[in-house]
């Protein structure tokens, strides 16, 4: 497929007078791990119902590969696999029965949906317990369950909100190799999610959503280096003249910021790793290092930092 | 969460039925497993069986007297069970009731109803295919309490029924399906409208007692407003009679049990005052029978008018669902 996945333009959803999603404008190419973060209630939810065509955007224009969800939402449905909030199964109706009648949903032929049913639960992990009823399932395997569903419909982009949610770091963890594991095989993912540390492990590049805008768009280490300035934390601990040893520090080629932090630690912020030669600049300062330590740019702090910016630019 | 959608539509593609033969068949296989299902045919099998087996034991008596002896068993009744008749008008409802109250909105709480939506189906097969299974499962109990009807019949009477009998009788079981497809209807729109099963089930149970017992109450009470009787001639008492049945007949429960009468009792002629007083005494029909095809067409209105209430209210149940918002 050539052309972007998903692509919006000035996309826009209102609820009588509040603006849930304003002017989006959000591309994402095939292959990619896209993230769409952001606090509750800032229209990540609503961003998705409008590509699916679930609901109707109040103006701008959506196109999913290519397609128009509005007018074209079969042929949509068909080829994106949806997995929402909180999924929910028929309970008494085993994994397998759930598969087929969405199989059937899908106009699968049988012999072929079976195939695929199988290949699918096998895939996730489920194979064992394929023929008990879901209401007997964990969080983790309802949501596994969720991915196993989609990709019986073999689709080329799978849109997830809030998958890891409710999920022991075991299960997250776990839940974040399956996506890449649908990236290895070339399945465009659009994740929405608040939890951004797990977002930050998977996502190619990320959308920061507040107050139904996308503010921040970009690589995690892009968007890093554009809200907390230096990028890379490098925090070093060395004995020697302290003075010296800070200078050194602050000369650095590429380094935004250096300061010592109590007598014998030293945090060094760059637009890069700046591990090898801070080092360097500890011994030459006549200096002896005991330990180097990097912090990569972690969206928490961008995170965190661009929220008090806005909370700041409004008080003032 | 629901909320209005602006509808503004546009051509679709595809077909609108697209995957509605995969709602339906979900829909009755849960139907049919169900234990709720369970409890309402043994129900529906026992009164049959028990108010047939008492009109059956009555009508022995009559055998080679009676033309109509087969419709007989619906009718007659002995103590101390009421005829068979009378449980089906309440019956009906409760079955269709019980079978779609919660349909909607019960995939709504299970978080079921985004994923299903999700999928390359159209609102409509979903809509529609709910009310389709729950026509096919009622047609199924009402056939098979049918069969067990004339299964007794034959076997506590010892005579075959006559083929005007099995014409009747088949018709009047068409229309008590009809009669099901309207309280279906309406547990589907309130499916859709609440949130919650427990107010769906309780508002339609509330229509369904409204119209059973108030509304026969009400539509005299307006008819002696709307035409009031100044002389007390027998023309303003016809002419108020004449309007408490056109207000009655509002009621699915009216059009219902006027198309019961018809069917199955061959010589009624007229509705209302006039055709109940000229001939009923003592459930002992005077005059003669009339031939079907006179009977069908008394009661086309009331059939049509069923078939029209279905109708209504499911396009306004696929209106509100359209508008809907599924965000869970
Ligand atoms: N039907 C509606 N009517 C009015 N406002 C609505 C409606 N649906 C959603 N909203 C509002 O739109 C905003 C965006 O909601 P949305 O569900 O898209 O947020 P979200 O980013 O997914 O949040 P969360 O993390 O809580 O899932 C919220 O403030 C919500 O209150
Ligand atoms: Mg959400």
């Amino acid at each position: 497929m050539d052309g972007p996945v998903i692509q919006t333009q000035e996309l826009t959803k209102r609820y009588g007078d509040f603006v849930a999603v304003d002017r989006l404008n959000l591309v994402v190419e095939p292959g990619e791990v896209f993230g769409l973060l952001g606090p509750n209630g800032s229209g990540k939810t609503t961003t998705i119902l409008m590509l699916l065509g679930l609901t109707e955007p109040t103006s701008g224009t959506v196109r999913v590969m290519g397609l128009d969800p509005a007018r074209q939402p079969l042929s949509v449905k068909s080829r994106v696999g949806y997995i929402p909030d909180q999924v929910g199964f028929y309970d008494d109706l085993t994994a397998r029965e759930n598969l087929i009648y969405i199989a059937k949903l899908n106009g699968i032929p049988r012999e072929e949906a079976y195939r695929r049913i199988d290949e699918a639960l096998e895939q996730m992990g489920l194979k064992e317990v394929a023929d008990r009823p879901v209401g007997t399932y964990s969080r983790g395997m309802r949501q596994r369950l969720g991915v196993a569903e989609v990709l019986i419909k073999r689709p080329s982009l799978i849109i997830m909100d809030e998958p890891t949610l409710g999920l022991d770091p075991e299960a997250a963890r776990e839940f974040l190799n399956t996506i890449r594991d649908l990236k290895a095989q070339g399945i465009t993912v659009l994740v929405a999610s608040h939890l951004l540390h797990q977002v930050q492990a998977v996502c190619d590049r990320v959308g920061l959503f507040h107050r139904g805008r996308m503010v921040l768009e970009g690589t995690v280490e892009a968007l890093a280096r554009q809200v907390l300035g230096g990028g890379y934390r490098v925090y070093v601990e060395a004995v020697g003249p302290q003075a010296a040893i800070l200078e050194a520090l602050r000369r650095l080629p590429d380094a935004t910021k250096a300061e010592a932090m109590g007598s014998e630690r030293y945090m060094v912020e760059g637009r890069r790793d700046l591990r090898g030669e801070a080092a360097r600049a500890v011994v030459e300062a006549g200096g002896s290092l005991r330990a180097l330590q990097l912090e990569e740019p972690s969206l928490d702090d961008v995170y965190a930092r661009y929220f008090q910016e806005v909370e700041h630019g409004r008080e003032g | 969460m629901a909320a209005r959608v602006e509808p503004g539509r546009i051509s679709r593609e595809g077909s609108p039925w697209t995957g509605l033969w995969a709602v339906v068949a979900k829909e009755m296989a849960d139907y049919l497993t169900g234990i709720r299902m369970l409890i309402l045919e043994m129900l529906a099998v026992l009164t049959a069986a028990g108010t047939v087996f008492m009109a059956a034991e009555s009508l022995r008596t009559t055998v080679g007297q009676d033309r109509f002896l087969f419709l007989r068993l619906f009718t007659v009744q002995r103590d101390p069970l009421p005829a068979f008749i009378g449980f089906l008008a309440f019956l009906v409802p409760l079955i269709a009731i019980a079978l779609t109250f919660d349909t909607v909105n019960g995939e709504f709480n299970r978080r079921t109803l985004s994923r299903v939506l999700a999928q390359p189906i159209y609102r409509d097969a979903l809509l529609f295919g709910k009310f389709l299974a729950g026509l096919f499962t009622l047609t199924l109990v009402l056939t098979a309490i049918w069969l067990l009807v004339f299964g007794m019949g034959l076997a506590r009477l010892g005579v075959p029924p006559g083929g005007e009998e099995v014409a009747r009788s088949l018709l009047f079981l068409l229309a008590t399906i009809f009669y099901g497809g309207v309280w279906l209807a309406l547990a589907l729109l309130f499916s859709v409208r609440f949130r919650q099963p427990a107010t769906a089930a309780l508002a339609s149970i509330a229509v369904w007692l409204f119209f059973t017992v108030f509304w026969g109450i009400i539509a005299q009470g307006l008819a002696q407003i709307l035409v009031p009787l100044r002389y007390g001639l027998v023309q303003e008492v016809l002419a108020q009679d004449q309007v408490a049945q056109a207000l009655a007949r509002l009621s699915p429960i009216t059009l219902y049990s006027e198309v019961m009468m018809a069917l199955l009792y061959p010589s009624l002629r007229a509705f209302g005052l006039v055709g109940v007083l000229l001939q009923f005494q003592e459930g002992v029909i005077v005059g003669a029978p009339l031939p079907l095809s006179q009977s069908l067409l008394l009661v086309w209105p009331q059939l049509t008018g069923l078939i029209a209430a279905t109708v209504l209210l499911f396009a306004i149940s696929y209106i509100l669902f359209q508008r809907q918002e599924i965000r869970a």
